[in-house]
Order: structure tokens, then C-alpha cells, then sequence
């Protein structure tokens, strides 16, 4: 069974409709990727699937529950939890803060401390800048806070949404292998992504969005060769 | 000397209330011209209960859990239903509910002003100085839930949300946030602080009607925006300031008669130097 699926989605901004009529799916323990260009969709998906942006029609199921009409409150506490476009991190709180701020659904104080530990020492440098106003830290740098702060609330299924926008190429690599390693610690993966080589390269399966609908799909190394990806996508 | 103490004690009232918008806007991001309303609810709530019971620590008592319910009731009511609206329709609604709680309070109370009995400690000697005991009660117990505020504000889960809320809400939402609740839980505290502001006002100007929380309302609005909108401090800082400042300004029998030209002045001035207020955050645009 799939941890989770989209079934015909539809969202609409005013009249203009974003998405129209997209589904995939993900299935525990894979790394699935979305790609596609600029103002293909990626992230009003992402969106609302959180129920950040209201749907206009079709279903998401997550783990067997239909949560189409779910607060993205609540869905954080069912175990599903978002890296945003942009990162979004706190920028007037502190890198403590912030990781706090990621273990808001979680009780156990004591966990809470383990966990912030956990993570300062998977990110080095925000065990350094424990104490420092977030929004002083570098680009590459909030990304690492963001995605440690989402891993707070110790999601099954984590989505990121291009985690390597506007990074440097060091950080590009840097984000990918922790993405990689989280994978390996037993959490399911939706990335979005516009570096399409690197996403694919990391990916179990994919699907491409193009203009709201999904054009392709199929496993990541079938799309790596696929001729009119690559000429779309990988600039080959 | 006992100008000082004065404005200092009439600086906190304005602060409380302060507090309540600018922990709205910070959150809400809406002008809640209601807010000095509740000011009033407030004032007659302890009228009442002093007169049913005669027992006026039961009367602030009732006062607080009122002007709560109050501040609780209208957002979801008034302003809930409007969230993602445009801000001139928020804007208008609040002066509404404004109006609203002022006729209603004109239907129950009548509008001639009603006096009221508080209990008052006398005077204390401080050095050379007779201060009023009831000054200093404010100046203390306002302090003590300043600074109870911003330790919850800064300490606690709740806390910690509100100030997620008030920066980015879809980044509070995708941590576990329930923004709705946060929102409805500032309502309750800025009204809750205008209830023990109400009660400061009375043991300084015994007499309430049904426009009382309006003057002091658009003063400690003022003292917000003078110390920066939405921010916590900044409310604190520009309640205190123009607390003395009036006191100050009074105190002087040739400038007396102004001094509430002067405060609005101040507030035009700070608009015009420093828009955003003292301790205002500027709000980097992202690109």
C-alpha cells in the first residue's frame, strides 16, 4: 500500500488553474522525486497536500486515511511534515529555537533534548551556532536548520521542496548525501526538485510535471535515460 | 519625584493595553480597535460585581474572566471569519465591534458616567514624597506581569509558537502549529491585560462610561506604534514613555493644556523619522 497518494488533484489560484488533475504516489521506504521547470506546479502541489493551499478537487491519501480535508496541523502529527520552498526558518528566533520549534508536536522534553543533540551533530555547524539568531546564518546554512527542524518531529514521510535552490555547489552536494543518509534511517522521501540530474541520481522512481500535469513517470535510472528528459531536463 | 512615579505608573496602564494590540498585530496582523472597548467591559464588569457582592477582589476577579471570554468570543465571531480578507474590511469590522460594545454597554449602563468606589490605600512617604499607594500598586503589579509575559513569550512551547505565528504562519503550520488556537489564545491574553489595566484606570479616574476605554485606547495604540508595532518591548517601551511625557507635560502649567497635542505629535514625528517605531523590526522583503 502506498504511504502516499494523490488521486487526481486539482487546485486552482482564482480562475487560473495550477494543477489539473495529477496523481503519484510513494511508497514506504522509496525516494520518490517531482520535477519539472519553473512554475510547472511543484510547489502548489507540495502545498497542498499540507492543506496550505485548498483543494479543488481529487483526494490525498496518507497511510490509508483520507486527509484531502485535514489542517496541515494535524497532518504534521500523523507523521507527514514539509521542508518549504525558501526554507522558511525563524529568522528572529535563535538555531535552538527554531529546532525546538520543529519538536512542537512532540512531548517528551528529555527526547527533545537527545534529538537537538542528534541533530547538532548530523549539522556540525548548527551545534556551533546553537545560540545564534537564525537569520544571520548563510543560505546553505538555513537549509541545514530546516531540514534538521523538520526532522524533529521525527516524520515517516518527510517532502522536501528544492532544498538546493540557490545554493553553492558544496551545499548542493552536502544537502543531497543527508538526504541520502535520512533515507537510510528509515524515513520515506518526496523530493521536489529543479536540479533534475541530482534528484534523479538519488531517487528511487519519478515523475515529471509539466504545466500541471504529469508528462512522464516511471524509475529514476528508466528517466535518466529517457531522450526527451534529457533534453528537457538534464541539458544533454 | 512624584511626577516621575506618576507618569511611570500611568506609563504601565498604557503598556498593558499597548500590549494587547501589538500582540494582536504581531499575530493577526490586524488593528483591533476594539481592543480599548474591552477596556470598558472591563470597568463595568467591576462595577456590578462590587455592587451585587461589595467584595472588589471578587470584582477583578470576574473582571478578568469577562474581558477574556470578551476578547475570545469577538475574534471568533467578528474577526475569524474574515482571515485572509482584505485589511481595510478587518479594519472596518473592529471599528464596528467598537461601536458595538459601546452601545450595548449605553443599553444596559445608560451614558451618564457612573462613580465607582475602589479601595484606596492612602499615601505612603517615600523620602520627602507623598506618593499614592494605588500608584505604586499599579506601577508594581503592571511590572510583575510584564514581565510574566515576556518570560512566557520567550520560555514556554506557546510562547514560542506565537512568535513562529507572527513571523512566517505556513512555516508555524508546518511545524504542528494549530494557528487558529494561537491566535484565539493573544485575543484572551490582550484582554485579559486590558482587564487589569480597566482596573488601574478606575483607581486613578473613579468614574466609567460607555466611551471610557476609547481615550486611553487610542493612547496606548499611539504608545504601540511610538515603540513599534508588533513589537513586544517596543509596547512596553512606548507605553512607559508616554506615560511620563503626559505627567511630565502636566505637571508644567504653561504646557498642561497641550499635552495631548503634544503625544500625538510625538507620534507623528516618529512617523516621520522612524516609521517602524523605536524598537520596530523592519520586514525583509524576500526575493
Amino acid at each position: 500500500m502506498a504511504l502516499l497518494e494523490v488521486k487526481n488533484l486539482e487546485v486552482f489560484y482564482g480562475m487560473i488553474q495550477a494543477i489539473r488533475g495529477i496523481s503519484f504516489e510513494v511508497n514506504e521506504g522509496e525516494i520518490v522525486t517531482l520535477i519539472g521547470a519553473n512554475g510547472a506546479g511543484k510547489t502548489t502541489t507540495m502545498q497542498s497536500i499540507m492543506g496550505l493551499i485548498p483543494i479543488k478537487k481529487g483526494t490525498v491519501t496518507y497511510n490509508g486515511q483520507d486527509i484531502t480535508k485535514v489542517p496541515g496541523h494535524k497532518i504534521v502529527r500523523m507523521g507527514m511534515t514539509q521542508v518549504p520552498e525558501g526554507r522558511r526558518i525563524f529568522q528572529q528566533l535563535t538555531v535552538y529555537d527554531n529546532l525546538l520549534m520543529g519538536a512542537y508536536t512532540i512531548d517528551d522534553k528529555k527526547k527533545i533534548q537527545q534529538d537537538i543533540d542528534e541533530i547538532c551533530t548530523r549539522f556540525e555547524i548548527l551545534g556551533e551556532r546553537k545560540n545564534q539568531i537564525a537569520g544571520t546564518l548563510s543560505g546553505g546554512e538555513q537549509q541545514m536548520l530546516a531540514m534538521g527542524r523538520a526532522m524533529m518531529s521525527h516524520p515517516k514521510l518527510l517532502m522536501l521542496d528544492e532544498p538546493s535552490m540557490g545554493l553553492s555547489p558544496i551545499f548542493v552536494d552536502k544537502v543531497f548525501d543527508i538526504i541520502k543518509d535520512y533515507h537510510k534511517s528509515g524515513t520515506t522521501i518526496l523530493l521536489v526538485e529543479q536540479n533534475a540530474k541530482k534528484a534523479l541520481s538519488i531517487a528511487d522512481r519519478a515523475y515529471v510535471l509539466e504545466t500541471g500535469s504529469i508528462s512522464l513517470s516511471g524509475t529514476a535510472t528508466d528517466l535518466l535515460n529517457d531522450e526527451a528528459v534529457k533534453k528537457a531536463y538534464l541539458g544533454a | 519625584m512624584s511626577t516621575f512615579i506618576d507618569g511611570l505608573s500611568l506609563g504601565a496602564i498604557y503598556a498593558l493595553i499597548a500590549l494587547g494590540y501589538t500582540m494582536v498585530y504581531g499575530i493577526a496582523k490586524m488593528l483591533n480597535f476594539a481592543h480599548g472597548d474591552i477596556i470598558m467591559v472591563g470597568a463595568y464588569t467591576i462595577l456590578t460585581t462590587l455592587e451585587l457582592t461589595g467584595n472588589p477582589y471578587l470584582a477583578i476577579a470576574f473582571s478578568i474572566v469577562i474581558c477574556t471570554i470578551s476578547g475570545v468570543v469577538i475574534e471568533k465571531l467578528a474577526y475569524k471569519p474574515l482571515r485572509g480578507a482584505s485589511p481595510l474590511a478587518v479594519l472596518i469590522t473592529a471599528i464596528g465591534v467598537s461601536f458595538f460594545l459601546q452601545s450595548i454597554a449605553q443599553l444596559i449602563y445608560g451614558s451618564k458616567s457612573r462613580p465607582i468606589t475602589l479601595p484606596d490605600f492612602g499615601k505612603m512617604s517615600i523620602g520627602s514624597q507623598e506618593i499614592n499607594v494605588n500608584t505604586v500598586i499599579t506601577l508594581v503589579v503592571g511590572g510583575i506581569i510584564m514581565a510574566g509575559l515576556t518570560l512566557f513569550v520567550k520560555k514556554t512551547n506557546t510562547g514560542r509558537a506565537m512568535q513562529a505565528v507572527s513571523e512566517d504562519k505556513g512555516a508555524a503550520l508546518l511545524m504542528g502549529v494549530n494557528v487558529n488556537r494561537i491566535i484565539m489564545i493573544t485575543f484572551a491574553i490582550g484582554s485579559a491585560l486590558a482587564a487589569f489595566a480597566s482596573l488601574f484606570y478606575l483607581m486613578q479616574i473613579p468614574s466609567i462610561t460607555p466611551t471610557l476605554g476609547s481615550m486611553p485606547g487610542i493612547k496606548a495604540f499611539t504608545a504601540a506604534v511610538i515603540g513599534g508595532i508588533g513589537s513586544i518591548p517596543g509596547a512596553m517601551l512606548g507605553g512607559v514613555l508616554l506615560g511620563l511625557i503626559e505627567k511630565i507635560c502636566l505637571s508644567i502649567p504653561a504646557i498642561g493644556p497641550y499635552t495631548t497635542a503634544i503625544e500625538f505629535s510625538l507620534l507623528i514625528i516618529i512617523l516621520l523619522v522612524k516609521p517602524i517605531g523605536i524598537l520596530g523590526k523592519k520586514i525583509r522583503e524576500k526575493v
